[in-house]
């Protein structure tokens, strides 16, 4: 059987029927539209605010953390080797806050092909004396350039030159902490470090993450400022941020760098689960709206391809009586509603993505969100792909039944009850 | 055995039963034979079952007894999707209520069986169409959508249409039934045509006695048998 007349046969029933062809269609279109909107805007506001706090975060943190040595001497001792060694009141050892060896596992982590980027921290616990009132804080020593090119630290820095922060002696102040201050660019400000050093600051810029409690105490220098700030040597760093180019691999690669390094490693997983759940969550709920749309439409498709049978009962029935076969009956109404759906799918596609460009010039500016202009939309050609995809699985299911009923009309039943 | 003589349709002992509301046997032991280039006409009474009888012989209705030779050829028993094959290639149909489709020009209306076979390349059969409505004096209107024509116009595209695959046999249920004299007459004299120049063979359903005393045989029905052949 010759595709072209069933498409031909197709096209003269759905014209015949112009009116209701178009509303079926026009009701794909519209559940197609609003799919790939919602999906767009949805995922775009998930992209953005996990991105507050992923883009930042590093893959794997390594850190020394301080803690209570779990190798105690009556332990190791072959004495008491067979005894149950209770021991009360453990302290932590006098450990260092700084990785040992910090350079030659720089180097090793750099030279690892699943590693994207490597960039050093000191975290240091600070007081920022505002005439009499000590502020807490923390100033955070980094290395400006590769801050900037793994954790998007440029794109937080509301006010001043980031690069100023080379210079020695220079802060950049968190935005609540500022404010507290009342320091203006260009003010010196007067830090007193845990271990009792004093040290004058000169403030080059705001920095604004979006997270109030993150920014009234955060500030950054760099390295070697924060280093000086601590009287310690050039060698000293307290954290090694690693990024990777696969984000999955970070639990399993924690683990395995964490022995061989000796020291303590996070991955971003474990310390920000919450947030993946957060976005599973969203998107499941958008899907869900989405699909019950099409679903929707899918029956209006059902019911008009319905009426049309009853209208068209002398058509089918005359097709039967001059050589067509149930399948041919069959393919004539599956490719009716294939074609509403391609059609009414295909123009809600553009409309979706036109809608999501005008979704895109809405101004939406908060004083958390410094670097989010304009509603946030995500156009991953995936929620494209798969509003397509739907709207061609609802109408061939919603024509199935219609056309199945078609095909097993009977002509003679037809034409004898005339 | 002749060519004259080839049987066409043949009948043997057909036997049908309605079953709503109760068993009603409305064919008894229905058997005949109808020869290449017969024009043949079946008659009888309202509700003697000579519709009925039709509908099994073109191979629509398939739930009868007995057993129904084309062209020699066994088709009691072959599966729908055959049986669509045959009616397509070797049957022609007119029916009383014309039953053209309306969404396709009179044109169209005519090829779209030839399409289904789909022998010859729509060129070809686009001309056999325009030949075939020439026969039939109307291709002027060929382009006209099949609304527009009248009920007497409407009937001789149907026969048009019933002849494009050069079928082997023509049914007409009762073909004149719903049309007035003057149409009745120029489609019954279409009827004659065909039987004299392209010895056509046809089985036509009628009660009208003046069609059928212009057809070569008579077939007479009465309360589900064959009275007369």
């Amino acid at each position: 059987m010759k595709w072209s007349l069933i498409i031909e046969l197709s096209k003269a029933l759905m014209f015949a029927r112009l009116k209701q062809t178009g509303v079926a269609a026009v009701g794909v279109m519209f559940s197609i539209t609003m799919f790939v909107a919602l999906l767009g805007f949805m995922n775009g506001l998930n992209a953005m605010l996990d991105g507050l706090v992923l883009n930042r975060t590093p893959h794997i943190r390594f850190y020394n953390e301080i803690k209570p040595n779990p190798n105690q001497p009556v332990d190791e001792s072959p004495d008491f080797s067979n005894s149950l060694n209770f021991i009360r009141s453990i302290k932590p050892s006098t450990s260092r806050l700084a990785i040992h060896n910090a350079e030659k596992i720089i180097q090793t982590l750099e030279s690892d092909s699943r590693v994207l980027g490597v960039s050093p921290k000191i975290s240091s616990q600070v007081f920022f004396n505002v005439g009499t009132i000590d502020l807490t804080g923390v100033v955070n020593g980094i290395d400006v350039e590769k801050e900037a090119q793994l954790f998007a630290f440029t794109d937080y820095v509301t006010s001043g030159n980031y690069e100023d922060l080379n210079q020695t002696n220079t802060i950049l102040l968190g935005k609540g902490l500022a404010d507290r201050m009342l320091a203006d660019i260009g003010d010196v400000i007067q830090v007193t470090t845990a271990q009792g050093n004093q040290v004058q600051l000169k403030v080059v810029g705001y920095y604004q993450s979006g997270l109030g409690d993150f920014d009234n105490a955060n500030s950054f220098a760099s390295i070697t400022t924060t280093q000086k700030l601590l009287g310690e040597s050039p060698s000293y760093i307290t954290d090694i941020q690693v990024k990777l180019y696969d984000l999955d691999q970070a639990p399993p690669m924690a683990r395995e760098l964490e022995q061989i390094f000796e020291i303590d490693a996070d991955d971003i997983q474990t310390v920000n689960a919450q947030f993946e759940t957060g976005t599973n969550i969203r998107t499941l709920i958008s899907y869900a709206v989405g699909i019950t749309l099409l679903v929707v439409s899918g029956f209006g498709i059902y019911n008009i391809l319905n009426m049309m049978i009853y209208e068209k009962l002398d058509t089918i029935a005359i097709l039967k009586a001059i050589g067509f076969n149930s399948t041919d009956v069959n393919r004539i109404f599956i490719t009716i509603a294939l074609s509403i759906g391609v059609i009414g799918g295909g123009i809600g596609l553009i409309l979706g993505f036109l809608t999501c460009l005008g979704i895109d010039q809405i101004p939406f500016e908060t004083e958390a969100l410094p670097t989010i202009k304009t509603f946030p939309i995500d156009y991953n050609p995936k929620y494209y792909l798969i509003g397509g995809s739907f709207s061609l699985i609802t109408t061939y299911f919603a024509g199935f039944f219609p056309a199945r009923k078609a095909s097993g009309v009977d002509p003679v039943d037809i034409i004898r009850g005339k | 055995m002749s060519e004259k003589e080839k049987s066409v349709l043949r009948a043997e002992g057909i036997d049908k039963f309605f079953f709503s509301p109760n068993k009603n046997q409305v064919l008894k032991q229905v058997s005949f034979n109808i020869n290449r280039g017969e024009f043949v006409s079946v008659v009888g009474k309202s509700g003697c079952g000579k519709s009925t009888l039709l509908y099994i012989l073109s191979t629509m209705d398939t739930d009868y007894q007995g057993k129904l030779h084309l062209d020699d050829e066994l088709i009691s028993g072959k599966s729908h999707d055959y049986l669509a094959k045959i009616r397509n290639q070797k049957i022609g149909f007119v029916f009383q209520f014309h039953y053209l489709l309306n969404e396709f020009s009179v044109l169209e209306n005519i090829m779209i069986p030839g399409l289904k076979l789909g022998k010859v390349s729509r060129d070809e059969l686009e001309h056999r169409a325009m030949e075939k409505l020439k026969i039939f004096e109307m291709e002027e209107h060929a382009l006209k959508k099949a609304n527009q024509l009248s009920g007497g116009q409407k009937q001789r595209v149907a026969i048009a249409r019933a002849l494009i695959n050069d079928p082997l046999v023509i049914m007409g249920d009762e073909p004149t039934g719903n049309l007035d004299k003057k149409n009745s007459d120029i489609v019954f004299n279409k009827f004659k045509e065909l039987a004299q120049e392209f010895k056509q063979t046809m089985l036509i359903v009628t009660h009208d006695p003046e069609f059928a005393a212009g057809t070569d045989r008579i077939i007479e029905m009465e309360d589900g048998r064959v009275i007369r052949h």
